[in-house]
């Protein structure tokens, strides 16, 4: 065990945990950040979707001992149901959801991607998330919702 | 919230009411609160609605909300009909402690069976609060208006009483099964698109999952199963997890091991430190000789199904004869996050936190577990991943009350993927056999179906036989399976008038299995939808006119025409002449089915694109007319049509579970893939309302249509029937070998 100190949604939290700890453990258990889902662990769905320095990663495959310094974003830090980030308010719009499980790595992908492509079409925004899974088919309703964003912004 | 959350947590451990200090209890449900046992007698009106003196309605709803919206849906019906506005309603879903038994949530039930009672508790407590009203303002009923919760003497505006005030201690009075229903003519909240309560809070890591779900010193569990299919335990060392920090305790009941750890990822590491020897596994059949071996498996009874006419009589006179076989094979549910629950037990009380599809009946299920009366045992529903029928929810359920049990401290279980891909429940195998007749004008005169499918092991109608995990490994043997009602859809849809539909009840299956989305609906809409199109070509007809000329019923009519509308039907007998692009080849197919021939109908067509050379099949637009009576919230419905057809599109061309005779080796995404966004088509829709008429279900008919849409649909492309889902690309070269010969004679 260490005493970790990382910088979270502009906060910076000091935990006790294994340098080993994937991100997603430390975010969801130690720092009560709920956004970030445990979807495979193995980096092929995209759940645990964070951003670290602005790029998405998969949280569940980032030992914790390696963002020490840098700056993590999580889908809390975008935006809040009082406050709403306009990917997260596109979401509301189209209602781009159903059980939502995968959600938090839809947004946290596109969010990074309106970063380098402000009005991607439909296609790239499909190829943008074609590492992401969804399992109840709300795909279509998903690429609406980045399209609406792009739009909006 | 956050404050709400911080004071449930305080509390949580004593298993009270954690509500925010100075907020009256019904003013907002926190996320798995447990809030004290009220009645759940489905005859009470008590049971079903709690209203606050602020006016706040609280809805008690045995089904639950499987992410598909229904937490909005049922709320409105309720609002509706209690004449208040859709924000009062508060919904709280499949806490045994606090709502009625409205049995699982599935066959596609929650609006059609859980709405209509919801409807009745909550027009029941509109007329009493009526009566209350009338003897309070001194008025005759039939002079009171209802506006917004505040019950009104018609002309004199003073005199008012809102529900809060005339609620006193409660309904205390019984459901009327009788009472009057509000006219749909007079509907302001059910038939719009009111937004998804949950949306929100989705969207931006505020709602709470189960797997959001903490108590107070809560400890971290991981299950250790098996690789090698049904081994049990030989030995088990555990040594060196124990040098892991943060480890906790080993669990060991019979063939039952878990690890205990202070945290998720000391749990984790535990589970790959502890040496477990493993005896011999039972073997699995040889995966690609499944169907015969599923059609030689023993029978434990076989039903008529449908049955008109004499279909062999006719078959013997017939002018063509067509004979087809159809498979469907193993398919999982393959939810995107592995199951999970909390669950504590304190004082011989265990409290679990589940996303069991079916809390209340779980409350039996673990009693036989861990030997507690179910009355001591109270299940509170969270929200999992998506499930579409039973997967590992209930597993995980028993899992985490039984360390629970053991270890006297509450505790979080999270399965792994592999847990959740190779060792949640399965759904069966299938296979199906044609024989069709026509006359010489090309008239469907006999129709021949057998179809084997997995038997239900019914109790009651509830799942108490089903081999959950945990019961195997403690060495409560269980019979089997619970499939769902797998005979449905086996019966044909059409006019014919010599009909010989049989279903063959397969006693044991391979896998432990269960309903999955659709189920037997799927596999027989696929079958039939399929043969329905070899009979149009062999009759030399257009597939979606032999199939509206077979059809006697307007609205089945209507789905149809209005996906062929959207799709711009073009009407041809045989294979698209159009040469294609390379070795690129499109089609277009159809596909219709009444969903258990009694109430959602469906049409669907798909636009295919078929490469010869590889045998990839990419579908390219669905175009879907749908009517399932009076919408309640349409874009919700046209939320699920949508789902359903992707996921679909999914199960059609890509999945399939894999094994060996030792183990399944579908374990992740890579070994079980799903479709990706690359992979998808866009999806049209067409809803059709029916203002008035019953409200039916839309989570699972949409699915029905789609695998024979694509079948149809490579069929016109290519000349080739797809008789066996998926449609591998492999699949797809020997169906295009096959038909090569037929295409040039």
């Amino acid at each position: 065990m260490a005493r970790i100190t990382l910088r979270v949604n502009g906060t910076t939290h000091s935990v006790e945990a294994d340098p080993d700890t994937p991100l997603l453990y430390v975010l969801r258990d130690d720092l009560a950040l709920n956004g970030p889902k445990f979807g495979c662990g193995l980096g092929q769905c995209g759940a645990c979707t964070v951003h670290l320095e602005g790029n998405a990663v998969r949280s569940c495959s980032v030992p914790v001992s390696a963002v020490v310094g840098k700056k993590v974003t999580t889908l809390e830090g975008l935006g809040s149901t009082a406050k709403p980030h306009p990917l997260q308010q596109a979401f509301i719009d189209e209602q781009a959801v159903q059980c939502g499980y995968c959600i938090n790595g839809m947004i946290m992908t596109s969010a990074a991607l309106l970063k380098q492509n402000t009005n991607p079409s439909e296609e790239q925004i499909r190829a943008a998330l074609a590492g992401n899974l969804c399992r109840c088919g709300t795909h279509q309703r998903i690429t609406a919702a980045v399209r609406r964003a792009a739009l909006a912004a | 919230m956050r404050d709400d959350r911080r004071a449930f947590l305080k509390t949580a451990g004593a298993l009270v009411v954690g509500f925010s200090t100075g907020a009256p209890a019904w003013a907002k449900v926190l996320p798995g609160a447990v809030a004290p046992a009220k009645t759940v007698d489905k005859e009470a009106l008590d049971a079903w609605l709690a209203i606050g003196r602020d006016n706040r309605i609280t809805v008690y709803s045995g089904k639950v909300d499987l992410g598909t919206g229904t937490r909005t849906a049922l709320a409105q019906i309720v609002a509706e009909e209690l004449d208040v506005a859709f924000d009062r309603v508060e919904m709280v879903m499949g806490d045994t402690g606090t709502t009625p038994d409205q049995w699982i949530t599935g066959a596609n039930l929650t609006i059609a069976q859980g709405g209509s009672e919801l409807r009745r508790a909550a027009a029941s407590a509109r007329a009493a609060l009526i009566q209350r009203a009338a003897r309070r303002l001194g008025a005759a009923p039939a002079d009171l208006v209802v506006d917004e919760g505040v019950v009104r003497v018609k002309g004199d505006p003073s005199r008012r009483a809102s529900y809060g005030d005339l609620i006193e201690r409660g309904f205390e009075i019984k459901v009327d099964p009788k009472v009057a229903l509000k006219k749909p003519t007079d509907y302001r909240l059910v038939g719009r698109n009111i937004p998804r309560v949950d949306i929100p809070g989705k969207v931006t890591g505020e709602w709470t999952y189960v797997h959001d779900f903490r108590l107070p010193d809560m400890l971290h569990a991981r299950v250790i199963r098996s690789p090698i299919f049904g081994a049990r335990v030989v030995s088990v060392d555990d040594r060196a997890a124990r040098g892991i920090g943060g480890f906790v305790q080993t669990v060991r009941k019979g063939d039952f091991l878990a690890v205990v750890a202070r945290s998720e990822w000391a749990a984790v590491k535990a589970s790959r430190a502890i040496r477990v020897q493993w005896g011999e596994g039972t073997r699995l059949p040889e995966k690609n000789t499944v169907f015969q071996t599923w059609r030689a498996r023993p029978v434990a009874k076989t039903d008529s199904t449908q049955k008109a006419g004499d279909a062999p009589a006719a078959l013997a006179q017939a002018a063509r004869r067509v004979k087809a076989s159809y498979e469907f094979s193993v398919q999982t549910h393959a939810s995107i996050g592995p199951s999970c629950a909390v669950a504590h037990f304190k004082a011989g009380q265990l409290t679990v936190w589940s996303a069991s599809q079916a809390t209340h009946s779980m409350q039996t299920e673990l009693a036989a577990i861990t030997g507690l009366p179910a009355a001591a045992i109270r299940l509170v529903y969270l929200e999992g991943a998506g499930c579409y029928g039973r997967n590992g929810h209930e597993d995980a359920t028993a899992d985490a009350a039984l360390i629970a049990q053991q270890i006297g401290k509450p505790v979080r279980v999270q399965w792994m993927r592999e847990d959740e891909t190779a060792r949640a429940p399965k759904s069966p195998p299938r296979a199906m056999d044609f024989e069709g007749g026509l006359d010489a004008q090309g008239n469907v005169i006999a129709w021949n179906a057998d179809f084997w499918i997995a038997l239900n092991h019914i109790v009651a109608f509830k799942p108490l036989d089903f081999p959950l995990l945990a019961a195997t490994e403690l060495g409560q043997p269980k019979p089997g399976n619970w499939v769902g009602f797998l005979f449905q859809n086996a019966g044909m849809g059409y006019t014919v008038p010599n009909i010989r539909v049989e279903t063959h009840h397969v006693a044991e299956t391979f896998f432990r299995s269960s309903h999955l989305r659709s189920p037997g609906r799927i596999e027989n809409s696929f079958a039939n939808e399929g043969f329905m199109d070899e009979l149009a070509h062999a009759a030399q007809a257009d597939p979606a006119e032999f199939r509206l000329r077979n059809l006697k019923d307007a609205r089945a009519e209507a789905v149809i025409r209005a996906a062929m509308k959207l799709a711009g039907w073009q009407s041809r007998v045989g294979i698209n002449p159009a040469p294609g692009s390379g070795n690129i080849v499109r089609g277009r197919g159809i596909s219709y089915t009444r969903y258990n021939n009694a109430i959602t109908y469906v049409a669907a067509v798909a636009e295919v694109e078929v490469n010869r050379d590889s045998g990839a099949v990419r579908v390219t637009r669905l175009c879907i007319g749908h009517d399932c009576g009076q919408m309640i919230n349409p874009d919700g419905v046209a939320n699920q049509v949508q789902g359903g057809a992707l996921q679909t599109v999914s199960r059609t061309l890509i999945e399939e579970v894999q094994w060996t005779p030792e183990r399944v080796t579908s374990v992740d995404w890579t070994t079980y893939p799903i479709a990706r966004f690359t992979d998808l088509p866009t999806v049209d829709i067409e809803l059709i309302d029916r203002p008035g008429e019953p409200a039916w279900g839309v989570g699972e008919p949409t699915a029905v249509v789609i695998p024979g849409a694509i079948a149809n649909a490579i069929f016109d492309a290519t000349g080739a029937r797809l008789r066996s889902v998926p449609f591998t690309p492999d699949k797809v070269k020997l169906a295009l070998a096959a038909a090569a010969p037929a295409a040039r004679a």
